[in-house]
């Protein structure tokens, strides 16, 4: 068995149990606030996903405060993260005042119960 | 009849990511970096000779990518304009109706 | 909702609520020398609003100000992005030059000079001020809507 390589995969393996634990939780959960955190966590899957491609071996924070310009990590996905977690956070805050609106009206947050429009 | 079905497609999903996530490069050894090189260290138009930022994160984020910036904004501004008007309050019974 | 708790509560948010601001402003304003920025530094702003409802319950007479200082954040950078507009838009023509925030750092290591950066910590302050007021309304917004079921919930006097 060769150690080294199954060390090198164990951050996408990461990515990928936390994506299915998320689409688990949408698939077979019956409570509407159990499935808004299960895109929550997907989100959370896909921002770890980029930040984990830009690394590179035994380097340093991208400021120059504290680190050398030759031993740096690369720093566009950084970026790219930050505007991601972002845009979860709108999402997230529409989806659930579309769950205060639904309890309203039927009573109940069971999705059992909220099938059809009502009149 | 809906269960068996949705347990075995994550399980077929759960198989192709899995072999996806075998076979991909060794974790910190990336193979093309040109971008992040002009970015970090190039003589005149780096982020230190360039725009003197010490925070190279920061400078992409507002000076080399100023655009992403400005639409990140206005989806925070468009997210609270839909949140306010879903639980405002009418003159009638209370709700949102029709 | 409309209920406050009690004494020992409210002493203790009056004394902590100007440490977490001025906590959120240094993330603010030292965003191009060390790890932060506009949007971090506006969400720990944030979370002293949040403080304020549970204590409090409401907010008082500022309501009506958060959805002013919002526009007016997003206008004054959209204002700062575009005065540059002769070469590019987003064009830095503060750095370098002897100005408001211009001056050169020298290569290597050094430790941080709050005078550089151009036009970057003047977006940092804009974007900081809209981010705080956006959440601070979704936070407000949402706690009206709470309700009390089947309990008795006295009012607390003084």
């Amino acid at each position: 068995m060769n150690w080294e390589a199954i060390l090198m995969t164990i951050p996408y393996m990461t990515v990928v149990i936390l994506f299915m634990i998320g689409l688990f939780t949408v698939l077979f959960k019956k409570n509407l606030i159990k499935i808004i955190m299960g895109i929550a966590i997907m989100q959370n899957a896909a921002n770890l996903f980029l930040v984990s491609l830009a690394y590179r071996r035994g380097e340093y924070a991208p400021i120059f405060t504290s680190a050398e310009s030759t031993e740096m990590v690369m720093p566009t996905a950084h970026a790219l993260t930050l505007t991601s977690i972002v845009i979860g956070l709108a999402t997230t805050a529409l989806l659930l005042s579309f769950v205060i609106m639904i309890k309203k009206h039927y009573g109940s947050i069971n999705t059992d119960d909220v099938r059809r429009c009502k009149e | 009849m809906r269960k068996p079905i949705a347990v075995l497609a994550l399980l077929i999903l759960f198989v192709f990511l899995a072999m996806g996530a075998i076979e991909m490069r060794p974790f910190g050894e990336p193979e093309e970096t040109e971008m992040d090189d002009y970015f970090l260290y190039d003589e005149e138009e780096g982020s230190q000779a360039h725009n003197h930022v010490n925070n190279v994160v920061t400078a992409v984020l507002f000076d080399y990518r100023g655009l992403d910036t400005l639409g990140e904004a206005t989806i925070l501004f468009a997210a609270v304009s839909g949140v306010l008007t879903v639980l405002r309050e009418l003159k009638k019974e209370g709700g949102k109706d029709d | 909702m409309n209920w406050k708790m009690s004494r020992i509560v409210r002493t203790v948010t009056n004394f902590l609520i100007v440490p977490i601001i001025v906590y959120g402003i240094y993330l603010v304003l030292h965003g191009h020398l060390t790890p932060g920025g506009g949007f971090q530094g506006g969400a720990v702003i944030a979370s002293s609003t949040a403080l304020l409802i549970i204590a409090y319950g409401t907010l008082g007479e500022h309501e009506k100000d958060l959805s002013s200082v919002e526009a007016l954040g997003l206008t004054l950078f959209i204002l700062i992005a575009l005065l540059g507009i002769g070469t590019t838009m987003f064009y830095n023509f503060l750095a370098g030059a002897g100005g408001v925030f211009g001056g050169t750092i020298p290569e290597g290591i050094n430790p941080g000079y709050i005078n550089t950066g151009g036009t970057v910590p003047l977006m940092n302050i804009f974007v900081g001020l809209e981010v705080t007021a956006a959440l601070s309304l979704i936070i407000w917004m949402m706690s009206k809507e709470t309700f009390v079921i089947n309990s008795e919930k006295k009012e607390v006097k003084d």
